[in-house]
């Protein structure tokens, strides 16, 4: 058996490791197994890659084995100290800076196999789509970061004829494919990727906060169609299977959230929702909030006997998390039944809340999904809404003109008593307006999250 | 490209389809950065590509070293990451 085939011979089990690592991470039991699975299949894979390298190298061995090494040392050194300090609440912006970085592996190789390689059209057609793909996830990522870590405004950016400006992107990229196929020069392909680029910022710049978990999962979704363009320059089947195995399954992760949203997968990927705002008949009409205060909400939650917690993307701003379990703790030792009411997209990416309670030990079968709180959300004394808006907004179910009808919502509403906590009566990332607050069984508590969580706290430990 | 290739490339897709049509929503976050990482596998083909670098000289050299630290950092970065996070998810399991 030749290296080349031994090599091959490991790509084959290293695929069928991610395979068995996907499979595993989608169960509860068996996820930390999944993610062993993945990354015993990656070392497999690289040590395959390497010996063959090695053994094709017209330097030295040891000198080549020293370059690589090093190479790997300075991007695992970096990537070990990212995800070791990164703090939970920030994990949104992590995955989406990591996605830049397959976006722009894959530019770069692309540009790389360009520069190394003149086949025929059909491996031009290749690098072609694998920069095209990759420069539109490196901008993409880099543009959600950004927004995702408050650095850039979270509201839609909506250009006028933003859906044909995307469309003339994606048809000028096909022309310059043909030039570049004629010519096969530089040029047409620097142009391409600078459009882009254009293109990945101009896409996700498009899209509201609110929609942020299901683009963090798009995103995912085209770094996977990016290394398997990668794998189709290079002729390699392992990233080809990998690829597009990352790929579908980024899509359909996206597509279920989306259906929890009740939203048309292609209107978020199109973006500008929630640009319009709310309608006129839900700004006019809303009445006057009601405002209490911590010890006012602690008598109330004495005296309850079930109490239900929704929280949002406020309590991962605010890092309340470990003050809210403390809370549910001490609430529970007062003998009330206390849950967690978790949507499906609070927060700003898929299964960020359940991360951030997991974080501070709240109990898994503490967390109860959307569908099954709502069916005994009128039995329930006291609803502690926590920096959560458009996820409990009553105009979802009985607004016909609202840009969110339709979605499905907590219903925290139909709670006995509706406690929201909140820094302001500013509308949610998407702008629209949220009748709850107004309703008759609502008290808004203002202030930091955190801070009022901590006056419960030490209200209730008296 | 064969169609070979193209073969490979569709059963996957509907693999990965299948696999992941049902995931408890505890798991998506998890999920995703683990198959962020999977997606590092760009990390072979930079290598692969930083092999053939010699017929493109100098700057071809720059941009594969360049794309194996960043798919580097994906791939160490992604599974480091979703560790610590399903650590999390297990640590709550064992007192119950």
């Amino acid at each position: 058996m030749t290296l080349t085939s031994l090599a091959q011979a490991s790509y084959v089990v290293a695929a069928v490791l991610f395979v068995l690592s996907l499979a595993g991470l989608s169960k509860q039991e068996t996820a930390r197994r999944g993610n062993l699975l993945g990354m015993a299949g990656m070392v497999l894979a690289l040590a395959a890659t390497v010996i063959l390298a090695l053994d094709q190298s017209e330097r030295s061995v040891l000198v080549t084995a020293l370059l690589i090494a090093m190479v790997f040392a300075i991007g695992a050194g970096f990537g070990i100290w990212r995800a070791r300090t990164v703090e939970m609440t920030q994990m949104p912006e992590l995955i989406a800076i990591l996605h830049s970085f397959v976006g722009l592996a894959a530019v770069l190789v692309g540009f790389n196999s360009h520069l190394t390689e003149h086949g025929d059209a059909i491996h031009q057609v290749e690098v072609f789509l694998g920069v095209f793909i990759g420069a539109v996830t490196f901008t993409g990522s880099i543009v959600a970061f950004l927004k995702l870590s408050a650095r850039m405004k979270s509201r839609p950016l909506t250009l006028p004829g933003r859906n044909l400006l995307n469309l003339g992107a994606v048809v000028a990229s096909a022309g310059l494919l043909g030039w570049y196929i004629a010519t096969d020069s530089l040029l047409p392909l620097g142009i391409m990727t600078a459009i882009a680029l254009l293109l990945g910022f101009h896409l996700v710049a498009a899209i509201g906060g609110g929609d942020m978990p299901v683009v963090v999962s798009m995103l995912n979704s085209y770094s996977g169609w990016a290394a398997a363009a990668a794998g189709l320059m290079l002729s390699n089947d392992l990233l080809i299977v990998t690829g597009a195995l990352v790929g579908s399954s980024g899509a359909i992760l996206s597509y279920l959230m989306c259906k929890a949203m009740n939203r048309a997968f292609l209107s978020v990927i199109l973006g500008g929702f929630g640009a319009e705002g709310g309608t006129a008949s839900s700004a006019g009409e809303q009445g006057e909030h009601r405002e209490v205060l911590a010890p006012e909400v602690a008598e109330t939650l004495a005296g309850a006997s079930s109490v239900i917690i929704v929280p949002g993307y406020g309590m991962a701003v605010a890092q309340a998390q470990h003050a809210v379990r403390e809370l549910a703790d001490l609430i529970e030792a007062n003998g009330a039944e206390v849950s967690f009411a978790i949507h499906p997209v609070a927060g700003r990416m898929p299964g960020h809340m359940n991360v951030l309670l997991a974080e501070a030990n709240v109990p898994y079968d503490k967390l109860v999904e959307m569908d099954d709180i709502n069916q005994t959300i009128d039995t329930v004394d006291a609803c502690i809404v926590i920096g959560a808006n458009d996820v409990v907004n009553p105009a979802a179910r009985e607004d016909e003109g609202s840009p969110i009808y339709g979605m499905p919502i907590i219903e925290a509403d139909r709670a006995r008593n509706v406690f929201v906590l909140k820094r302001s009566m500013a509308s949610g990332f998407a702008g629209i307006p949220n009748p709850l607050f107004y309703r008759s069984n609502t008290r808004m508590v203002f202030g930091d999250a955190k801070e009022t969580i901590e006056i419960l706290v030490e209200e209730f430990k008296d | 490209m064969s169609f070979d290739m193209l073969f490979v490339f569709m059963l996957t897709v509907f693999l990965g389809f299948e696999l992941i049509s049902k995931v408890p929503s505890t798991l998506h976050t998890p999920l995703m950065s683990g198959a962020n990482a999977i997606s590092g596998i760009t990390l072979i083909g930079a290598l692969v590509a930083v092999n053939l670098s010699d017929a493109g000289g100098v700057f071809s050299h720059v941009l594969g070293v360049l794309a194996v630290v960043f798919a580097t950092i994906n791939v160490v970065g992604g599974y480091v990451v979703t560790n610590r996070m399903l650590a999390m998810f297990k640590k709550k399991e064992g007192p119950r």
